[in-house]
């Protein structure tokens, strides 16, 4: 499986999307700096985390913009399965190829924690290695996580089975609890927790839980 | 301003006494103008110069093997084998925090990652060690808040993540907190980069962010006392832009890859004006700078402004001559400025160059050799009295209390608010007794604490200088590295007061003394001194940053309880030390007594022992004790791993005395209950007290039979609670 990983300046999960990515898949993805926009074709695009421009303006708004973006939306809406982690669902939610925006914590702070999340669709290019309504952890790390938008949105969502992930207690305010959305095709998700800090035992805190793995398999697996 | 006439009223303004003044006019053999005397002001300043603590810092053990490089570059450097180095410093921030608390820890971070990263190294952990006021002070929580804000801000945005550091509360620092910010990085040992510039003719380049008005004289404010009007001081306190650093460092290092640089340096406390007389200095040269050519942010600005101005995220460089091209296309890359400014001469000066004209001529030796260096008196502390403790009415409540109070509390508050897991190698994260951090896509691990117990330096300065290196050596040993070295900040009142010059000596010959026994050289470090407001000075705090080395990382101890009917080993002996223990302090309101002694030759043989037992697979949960004493530990071990206790102390010492008391060397270990045995009995052939106190499981903690009966859900609640509590209040 080829991957790529996009980088913006102020990206600074893009090794750690990597490392996953190539744990997983046994082949080390290319790493694409945003002005880059030819990039070779690829089975798989990831927006890593980070602060990509500072968060200057608003979470992922400026990278949205950028001229890569027009591409990885070509790509993206071709059907080429897209994960935006972090500040990379951010740069989705803000390129409006996934619906929605995340705003500032209720809580008004940066929180770095694990998170317990709900798997609400485990039939997705994402989830599919996951059993339906199973709970993992896998931690979090925002200031701008807040899941919003208007109840139309939320209640189609829900109903279009868009939701793959919900967190099982109230971290940042969001709508549903909402930890994470795709597309209607299902190809590009957005998740603001981090599954690729879990792909590693040594990584899994006390109890070797590691549940960002079968993320990345599950995309594996449907590329085959 | 230029023309300005040198008053005595302006030598005072830039914190030159008037024999300094005379020096500088010695120095030139002429009156300095405006520029200069500011030039001169920064690089004699306490901050730059340490000519108060000079010459007591070069009795310090700085050498071992492993040490590629000790204090006076930009940070400290070790071997770590396998062709890797670890390059590390702690550097304070603590008049700009006082005044602003996000922008003056942000850039504290800024600062302490570029001291890092300059050297060649990917700045890898983030770590802290912060001093607030007394919890009711009107200040603290606000402080406490922006503070935590700030480190986060910057490291979150950076992405190197804070693993750990101490937070700390008493009544000295009300006016006067402490935030001192540590960094570690790793470089391969064969590509380390130094300051000292080389080779006359060769381009002096500017790099980073433009210059600005801000952070004029930041050198010289933390170089002077804090008064009422200190509020006035805000502007010169530097704003930080994180996203900048963060392109900074991979410019920089996307450049350290080529073979274009010879020399590179931070642009920190004095800015422009002390990188470039450090690197002529180090290399024995003169330096002409163009100041036109400085990139700028805003308009008009004067040479004095340029020299003097702090703005963050820049760097100097000097280049191999025919590689500025290729250098430009890395900054240009990364939209970062990029500016030739000047070049080496063989003048020996420095030579500022403005609109066509030399404004400003000194000789760099001037500048660095001839700052003042005073061998200020000091008065030892006078030695105290031991003093009986007496028990507390209820121990069971006085246990809640502390668990759940402002020193021991859960700092779960602070850290969360910091990235601790990007770089995906945090492999212990906050909470134990050292941060551990893989060295990435190796089995190595680093473990890094910073520590020092200010009560007992003001208690007794030597006996609490030895305490805190070996709190460190402890906490790094009791995560099961080898300890391997150390940075410090060292935080102090005024100098020119006799007593408080008494309490730097006293903590000084401490720390010697146990980084010579410890083998645990000091390779950086930094004075902060006039930490002071309205004459009031703080206790004196050498926080040490301690740092080691873990081969395999699987074996790696941590704190939480693990098995049900683990058997409960308590290493070191207990006597029951209660002076100025923790439970002194805030369960019966006093200071007395002295501080527990400090055996280097125990510290080292009981620590030998547990890393031993660590790195042999015996032992995978283990607590060092110090603050709160065998409860404190014991506490953190059952909260931690969501399991009680139950334990059995003898009636030979005070129950009181037992549990809270803050004998030094001791560990608390679970052990497994077929390992026990062994273990014990090996502890005993090496000679080290050992007592087998009880098993892991249950609900609660039980001491004796029932004297202590705690839930551990109660215990939990009051743990977790007080800080989130406290700053949630109004």
């Amino acid at each position: 499986m080829k991957s790529a990983v996009i980088v913006f300046p102020g990206s600074n999960c893009d090794r750690d999307m990597a490392v996953a990515i190539e744990k997983v898949t046994g082949v080390k993805p290319t790493m694409v700096w945003h002005q880059e926009y030819d990039f070779d074709p690829v089975d798989f695009i990831a927006l890593p985390g980070g602060f990509s421009y500072g968060d200057y303006l608003r979470c992922g708004a400026m990278s949205a913009r950028s001229h890569i973006m027009g591409e990885v939306a070509k790509r993206a809406k071709a059907g080429v399965p897209t994960l935006g982690v972090c500040n990379g669902f951010q740069v989705l939610a803000e390129a409006g190829l996934l619906p929605g925006a995340l705003m500032r914590n209720a809580g008004l702070k940066f929180v770095c924690r694990d998170v317990s999340l709900k798997v609400v669709n485990a039939d997705t290019r994402f989830t599919s290695g996951y059993d339906g309504g199973q709970e993992i952890t896998v931690p979090v790390a925002h200031h701008d996580g807040n899941y919003f938008a208007d109840s139309d949105t939320i209640s189609a969502l829900e109903d279009g089975g868009q939701v793959a992930f919900r967190y099982t207690e109230d971290i940042n305010g969001s709508c549903n609890g909402i930890a994470g959305v795709t597309n209607k095709a299902g190809n590009i998700l957005g998740m603001m927790p981090h599954p690729e800090r879990m792909v590693d035992p040594a990584l899994g805190g006390f109890d070797g839980i590691h549940d960002g793995r079968a993320l990345f398999e599950s995309v594996l697996a449907g590329i085959g | 301003m230029l023309e300005q006439e040198i008053t005595p009223e302006i030598v005072k303004e830039h914190g030159l006494s008037a024999q300094e003044y005379q020096r500088i006019l010695g120095a030139l053999g002429r009156a300095p103008n405006m520029t200069e005397l500011g030039i001169y002001s920064v690089m004699w300043s306490e901050h730059c110069s340490y000519k108060s603590s000079k010459i007591h810092l070069k009795k310090l053990p700085t050498e071992r093997p492993w040490v590629i490089c000790g204090p006076g570059e930009n940070a400290g450097i070790i071997d770590i084998e396998d062709g890797q180095a670890l390059i590390f410093k702690m550097e304070s921030h603590n008049h700009p925090s006082y005044i602003e608390p996000y922008q003056g820890a942000a850039t504290g971070v800024g600062g302490i990652l570029r001291d890092v990263f300059t050297m060649g190294a990917r700045p890898i952990a983030n770590m802290n060690a912060l001093r607030f006021g007394a919890p009711e002070h009107a200040k603290t929580r606000h402080l406490l808040a922006g503070v935590v804000e700030g480190v986060g801000g910057y490291g979150n945005c950076v992405g190197v993540p804070t693993v750990g550091g101490e937070t700390n509360f008493d009544e000295s620092y009300n006016g006067n907190i402490l935030v001192n910010a540590m960094n570690v990085g790793l470089a391969d040992a064969n590509k380390i980069f130094y300051s000292a510039a080389a080779g006359v003719g060769n381009p002096v380049v500017y790099v980073g962010s433009k210059t600005g008005r801000d952070g004029i004289h930041g050198a010289t404010m933390a170089s002077a006392e804090f008064t009422e009007d200190s509020e006035e001081k805000r502007p010169t306190v530097q704003v930080g832009d994180p996203f900048t650093e963060k392109l900074l460092i991979e410019a920089c290092l996307e450049l350290m890859d080529t073979d274009a640089i010879i020399a590179i340096q931070d642009m920190g406390a004095a800015g422009l004006t002390s990188s470039s007389v450090e690197m002529a200095s180090k290399g024995g040269v003169g330096f002409l700078l163009d100041l036109d050519k400085v990139p700028q942010r805003e308009e008009n600005m004067l040479p004095y402004e340029m020299c003097l101005s702090e703005s963050q995220e820049r760097m100097l460089m000097v280049l191999k001559p025919g590689h500025e091209a290729e250098a430009e296309a890395i900054f240009r890359k990364w939209e970062l400025d990029f500016a030739v400014i000047g070049e080496i001469t063989d003048s020996g000066h420095l030579e500022l160059q403005f609109g066509g004209e030399i404004v400003g001529d000194m000789p760099i030796n001037s500048l660095v050799d001839d700052a003042p260096e005073y061998d200020r008196p000091h008065v030892p502390t006078p030695k105290r009295q031991a003093v009986e403790v007496a028990a507390p009415d209820d121990i069971n409540q006085a246990i809640l209390d502390l668990i759940g109070g402002p020193h021991l509390c859960s700092r779960r508050w602070i850290w969360e608010q910091y990235d601790h897991m990007v770089m995906a190698d945090t492999i212990q994260r906050p909470g134990g007794d050292a941060a551990v951090v893989r060295i990435h896509g190796t089995e190595k691990a680093i473990a890094i604490s910073t520590d020092v117990t200010p009560r007992y330096c003001y208690a007794d300065p030597f006996e609490g200088g030895k305490q805190a290196v070996a709190e460190t050596w402890r906490n790094v040993t009791a995560v099961g590295a080898l300890p391997l070295a150390i940075t410090n900040c060292l935080n102090f009142g005024n100098p020119e007061r006799p007593e408080i010059m008494g309490q730097l000596v006293g903590c000084l010959q401490g720390i010697s003394e146990a980084c010579e026994a410890l083998d645990y050289p000091v390779i950086s470090g930094n004075v902060s001194l006039y930490n002071e407001t309205n004459g009031t000075a703080i206790l004196p705090t050498p926080a040490i940053g301690g740092v080691g080395l873990m081969k395999d990382s699987s074996k790696m101890a941590t704190v939480p309880f693990k098995r049900d009917g683990d058997v409960i080993i308590l290493l070191g002996e207990t006597k029951g030390e209660l002076g100025v223990s923790l439970y002194q302090k805030q369960i019966l309101g006093l200071d007395e007594g002295c501080p527990p002694s400090i055996d280097l030759t125990t510290e080292r043989r009981n620590g030998d022992f547990v890393r031993a037992l660590i790195e042999n697979g015996q032992v995978d949960t283990c607590h060092d004790l110090s603050d709160g004493g065998l409860i404190a530990a014991l506490a953190d071990m059952a909260i931690s791993g969501k399991m009680g206790a139950v334990i059995t102390v003898g009636d030979l010492i005070p129950l009181h005395a037992v549990l809270f008391g803050e004998d030094q060397a001791r560990y608390l270990l679970a052990v497994d209950a077929s390992l026990a045995e062994t273990v014990i009995n090996e502890a005993m052939d090496a000679g080290i007290p050992v007592a087998k106190l009880g098993t892991v499981g249950g609900d609660k903690i039980t001491v004796n039979d029932g004297v202590v009966n705690i839930a551990l859900d109660d215990l939990t609640k009051a743990h977790e609670g007080w800080m989130p509590n406290y700053m949630t209040a109004e």
